[in-house]
């Protein structure tokens, strides 16, 4: 291309973005001179996500773009500049600002505005809708000082924002003019139980509500008049009350609109000027609207491939099937949810006592599925919706594929049925194929295949049925989903756990007598050394235990290289007198031990000979300090920052909340190690985010973040929960830490237990602080009995003679093992250098 | 051949552990090995305490387990295993450890020395 064309893309919203993102995947970006308006005053955000900007109020973590993405690809912005005319024949676009540009094409992707019905008293203060950030912020301002909320409309969209006003801890009430909630996507049965599980929520529900009039409230700040004389006393009312599309400058340019609204566009996405392009919800195709995500990026897809002619996609309408992201609340809709097509049959199946309903709607000859309402339990959600999107043939009895399975048949064909060009993930647009490569690729997990195909990281309704084409590949690659510990227990590290807590087994050897064979190997006995501390934590050299230790627990130091071992005392939260200082300094001057602050701020002293490390202890143990468990797969250390008591920016005692956790948490024994930290203010100079659980200070608490990592693959915690008080703060930590001791795989960090784990954070939200499996009483006194029984491991084996002495390293023999040789290198000691291959063995 | 060398009494090695003793300036890994749940005696091995891939004197301080019918230490340095009985690595067919003669008398452990 010789001459450079000019793109100006109006609305810097998701779908905006996404053609952006669509531009620089095709290659051709830098042909283009790009500039981009967009009215609000931050780039592009998950819109999809809105809510999650009340978990920590910072608007970063919905941001979708990525650092340096307008730089690099040389695109300019105008944030906070609204576009106020489009000139057809200068070709050209003007801002609000005065800024002037030249187009070839324009991109309008100016989105939708939520409707506010003309209701009397709808523009008074204190009365919001639910769109942009800036709307979050007011409504939170106005929550601080209301104790009541209200949310005009019971749709998909008004029931978010009822959860998020509940959340602010207002007394919430939704009030929906149809006869049920979510009248669009529910059918009256299904009305009737979403009702009862939005109540369970601490939500009233008002239907059949038409209101007339918004006043001065006597006891609250606005009374609400609505026509069948009833009236409502309410601080701050939100109006969720539907869409509808931005189309005014398509208006004032003279583009051809729709009836009632909307900018007209054909499968390329152009409108009825063939430079102007329109996608998401401003466009409308085949008279309709697409009010969701999906169909939005998929029209910017088609909309740059056009453009560009770099390829072939067309928009050709979307599916507008739907899951309600609420936590706690199960809901879905899929197809023809009310049964409107002719000849339509339908099953339902109401369960009363677990509020479970389900309904699908099938062709007349039972063979097809064309729609379904889920409340209660969507499990089946990614099954039925493949069933309809790629009219697949219903089984025989298709009220099966519904009905709760007790003789364990299967439902339906299963995911082999499905096709490849089936597409599993709506979100990021995954195919089952692409499932299908990454598996014969050497995919075998879910954290693999979120890594290689993004599948399941969006809204995550797809992650159950991603899993089964996962497993069912696995299974015809002849990979054996064989989850065996081990050749000596056929089971897996969750099962043998259970096994030991129901049996009350105190020992490896009645656990093998009972449940395994031959001797046991050196996977399945620290595994099960490390099991039974969990449960019963006794002295791990005890008689019975000591055999099953790692030589690393065995001898409470980290075996290096040259079979020395290091030293590490724990120093809770890296606060240490200069007392204890010193005493390091001197026991590491006695033995000359290589001495090395640590990444975990705490000092390590390497060298050790296995008969020293008695003696060592002893001196340190006297001087008040314990073991740090370095060798351990246990609590490591939780690193601090000083916080409120010298920084003057912490607003939390960060430094002795590190102390209470780690001495708390010390000794616990799990499926890998566990790190953790806390940081006194946002400036996260402890660097929580990176821990297994970390905490951060805020105004009101802490807030807590679970699952992140360092290490080899690094992982950013996710926020589990904000502004928690101390009690609060400890009993989830408790929860979520036996939670983890009973379900993760050996080896298995708490990063990857995340990415695993279907339903992730919700689910794992849903069990530590809704507990939806009613185990966190459980979870809480087991963690009490760690706790309570926790001893240092060194002080209990020096003060036992007998023990002590294994340590030497001949059984017959004071000499010492004349292989380890130092060298000197900066004033400190190091083994002697010699290249050694080795082959690492698992 | 025949110069049996009493090395500790069998008390000083725990059933499923091992230890190290130094015979004639080599270091020996001395294992015993029990059966649980079945009558038969405490079985004992001994292989040198050296292991070729970390070039250190660490096998007696390995886990003591089983592969089928074989019976194997796991160094703990980086987890090959070698059969007890006659010092073969599992991982590595070219790397096999020394075994010695063990016996057991009265209640002492001996070594042909
Ligand atoms: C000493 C230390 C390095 C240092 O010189 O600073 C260290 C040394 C070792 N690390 Fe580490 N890690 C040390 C901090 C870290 C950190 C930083 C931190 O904790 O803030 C990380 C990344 C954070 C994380 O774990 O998420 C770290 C990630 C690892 C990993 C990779 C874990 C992963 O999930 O990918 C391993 C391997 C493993 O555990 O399987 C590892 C394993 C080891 C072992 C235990 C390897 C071994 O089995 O011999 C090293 C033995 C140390 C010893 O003999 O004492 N070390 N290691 C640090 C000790 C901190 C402490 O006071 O306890
Ligand atoms: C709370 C909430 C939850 C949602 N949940 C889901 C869900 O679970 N699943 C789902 O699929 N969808 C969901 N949606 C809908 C989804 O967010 C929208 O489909 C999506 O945002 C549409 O993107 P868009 O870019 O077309 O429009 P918008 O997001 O509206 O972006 C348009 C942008 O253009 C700007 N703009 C408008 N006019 C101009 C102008 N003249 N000049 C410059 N800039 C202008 C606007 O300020 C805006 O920033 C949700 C929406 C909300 C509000
Ligand atoms: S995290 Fe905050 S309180 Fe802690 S040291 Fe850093 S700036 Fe200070
Ligand atoms: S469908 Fe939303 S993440 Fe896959």
């Amino acid at each position: 291309m010789s001459t450079v064309s000019n793109i100006v893309v109006i609305g810097n919203g998701p779908v905006g973005h996404k053609f952006l993102e669509s531009l620089v995947e095709s290659g051709k970006a830098a042909d283009y001179n790009v500039v981009v308006f967009g009215e609000e005053p931050r780039p592009a955000y998950d819109r999809v996500h809105l809510t999650a900007w009340f978990e920590t109020r910072d608007a970063a973590d919905i941001n979708m773009v990525k650092p340096g993405f307008y730089q690099d690809n040389g695109f300019v912005l105008h944030t906070h500049d609204k576009v106020v005319a489009i000139d057809r024949n200068k070709r050209t676009v003007t801002s609000e600002k005065g800024v002037t540009v030249a187009y070839d094409k324009i991109i309008l992707a100016t989105g939708s505005y939520p409707f506010v019905p003309p209701v009397p008293g709808h523009d008074r203060e204190n009365v919001f809708v639910y769109r942009t950030i800036e709307d979050l912020e007011a409504i939170t301002a106005a929550a601080e000082k209301g104790k009541t909320g209200a949310v005009i409309g019971g749709g998909l969209l008004g029931l978010e924002a009822a959860k998020a006003l509940k959340d602010l801890d207002l007394q919430t009430h939704v009030v929906e003019f149809a006869p049920r909630l979510m009248a669009v996507q529910v059918d009256d049965g299904g009305g009737k139980m979403l009702r009862h599980k939005i109540e369970d929520l601490g939500v009233a529900v008002h239907t059949q509500k038409n209101t007339k009039s918004i006043t001065d409230g006597e006891s609250a700040v606005h009374k609400m008049s609505f026509a069948d004389g009833e009236e409502l006393e309410i601080d701050i009312i939100v109006f969720s009350a539907g869409i509808r599309p931005r189309d005014e400058l398509a208006k004032s340019s003279d583009l051809a609109m729709g009836e009632r609204g909307g900018i007209v566009i054909n499968n390329s996405c152009q409108t009825s000027d063939d430079d102007i392009y329109a996608i998401g919800e401003v466009a409308l195709w085949d008279n309709k609207i697409f009010g969701l995500i999906a169909p939005g990026n998929a029209m910017a897809q088609a909309a740059c491939d056009h453009l560009t002619a770099t390829g072939s996609s067309e928009f050709a309408g979307a599916d507008m099937s739907t899951k309600l992201k609420l936590m706690g609340v199960d809901v879905a809709s899929i197809g023809d949810a009310h049964g409107n097509t002719p000849d339509s049959r339908s099953y339902t199946y109401v369960n009363d006592r677990d509020e479970v309903y389900k309904k699908i709607v099938v062709s007349g000859d039972d063979k097809y599925l064309l729609g379904a309402v889920l409340i209660g339990d969507a499990s089946e959600y990614g099954t039925l919706l493949q069933y309809m999107l790629n009219k697949m043939e219903l089984p025989a009895e298709p009220e099966g594929m519904i009905l709760p399975q007790t003789d364990g048949a299967a439902t339906g064909l299963g995911v082999d049925a499905l096709p490849d060009t089936a597409q599993l993930c709506s979100c990021l647009n995954v195919t089952k194929g692409d499932i299908v490569d990454a598996v014969a690729c050497g995919a075998t997990n879910m954290g693999d295949i979120k890594e290689s195909t993004k599948a399941a990281t969006g809204c995550g309704g797809c992650s159950a049925l991603v899993t089964q084409v996962l497993n069912s590949e696995l299974e015809k690659l002849g990979v054996e989903v064989n989850t065996d510990l081990c050749e000596h227990f056929a089971y897996t590290r969750q099962d043998l756990y259970n096994i030991i807590r129901v049996e009350n087994i105190r020992t490896f050897d009645e656990l093998l007598e009972k449940h395994g064979k031959g001797l046991g190997c050196e996977i399945c006995k620290p595994t099960a050394g490390s099991l039974l501390a969990s449960c019963w934590n006794d002295y791990i050299l005890k008689d019975n235990l000591q055999s099953l230790q790692d030589t690393n627990d065995y001898f409470m130091g980290n075996m290096q290289k040259d079979g020395t071992y290091s030293v590490v005392p724990r120093v809770a939260g890296g606060e240490i007198t200069p007392e204890k200082l010193i005493v390091l300094g001197e026991v590491a001057k006695e033995y000359d031990l290589y001495t090395k602050i640590t990444g975990g701020q705490r000092i390590d002293l390497f060298g050790a000979r296995s008969e020293q490390l008695p003696a060592i202890w002893k001196t340190l143990i006297d001087a008040g300090f314990e073991t740090g468990h370095a060798y351990g797969k246990s609590l490591r250390t939780v690193k601090s920052c000083v916080g409120s008591t010298w920084c003057r920016y912490g607003v939390q005692d960060s430094m002795g909340m590190s102390l209470i956790l780690e001495n708390r948490y010390k000794g616990l024994r799990s499926p890998h190690k566990l790190k953790m930290a806390v940081s006194g203010c946002t400036r996260e100079c402890a660097e929580a985010q990176s821990k297994d659980v970390g905490v951060i200070a805020t105004e009101n608490g802490w807030n807590m973040y679970v699952c992140g990592n360092g290490g080899m693959k690094p992982r950013h915690a996710d926020l589990f929960a904000s502004d928690l008080d101390d009690e609060t703060l400890l009993k989830y930590i408790d929860r979520f830490f036996m939670f983890y001791v009973r379900t993760g795989d050996r080896l298995q960090r708490t990063s990857v237990w995340m990415d695993n784990m279907e339903g992730g954070l919700d689910y794992l939200k849903s069990v530590i602080i809704d507990d939806k499996l009613g185990v966190c009483a459980e979870l809480e006194a087991e963690m009490e009995h760690v706790v309570d029984t926790y001893q240092c491991e060194w002080k209990t084996t020096i003060e036992d003679s007998e023990k002590v002495k294994r340590f030497e390293h001949f059984v017959n023999s004071d000499a010492v093992d004349d292989n380890v040789k130092f060298e000197r290198e900066r004033e400190q000691i190091r083994p002697v250098s010699k290249s050694i291959e080795f082959v690492e063995v698992s | 051949m025949s110069n049996w060398a009493d090395i500790c009494s069998i008390d000083e090695i725990l059933p499923n552990m091992g230890r190290c003793a130094l015979v004639d300036g080599e270091q020996v890994a001395i294992f015993r090995v029990k059966t649980i749940g079945q009558d038969i005696d405490d079985q004992f091995y001994a292989v040198n305490n050296f292991c070729p891939f970390s070039d250190a004197n660490i096998i007696s301080r390995g886990i003591v387990g089983s592969i089928s019918d074989q019976v194997v230490v796991a160094s703990p340095l980086y987890k090959q295993r070698f059969d007890l009985a006659t010092g073969q690595c599992i991982e590595d067919e070219s790397i096999s450890l020394k075994t010695y003669p063990v016996r057991i008398a009265g209640d002492k452990i001996q070594l042909a020395a």
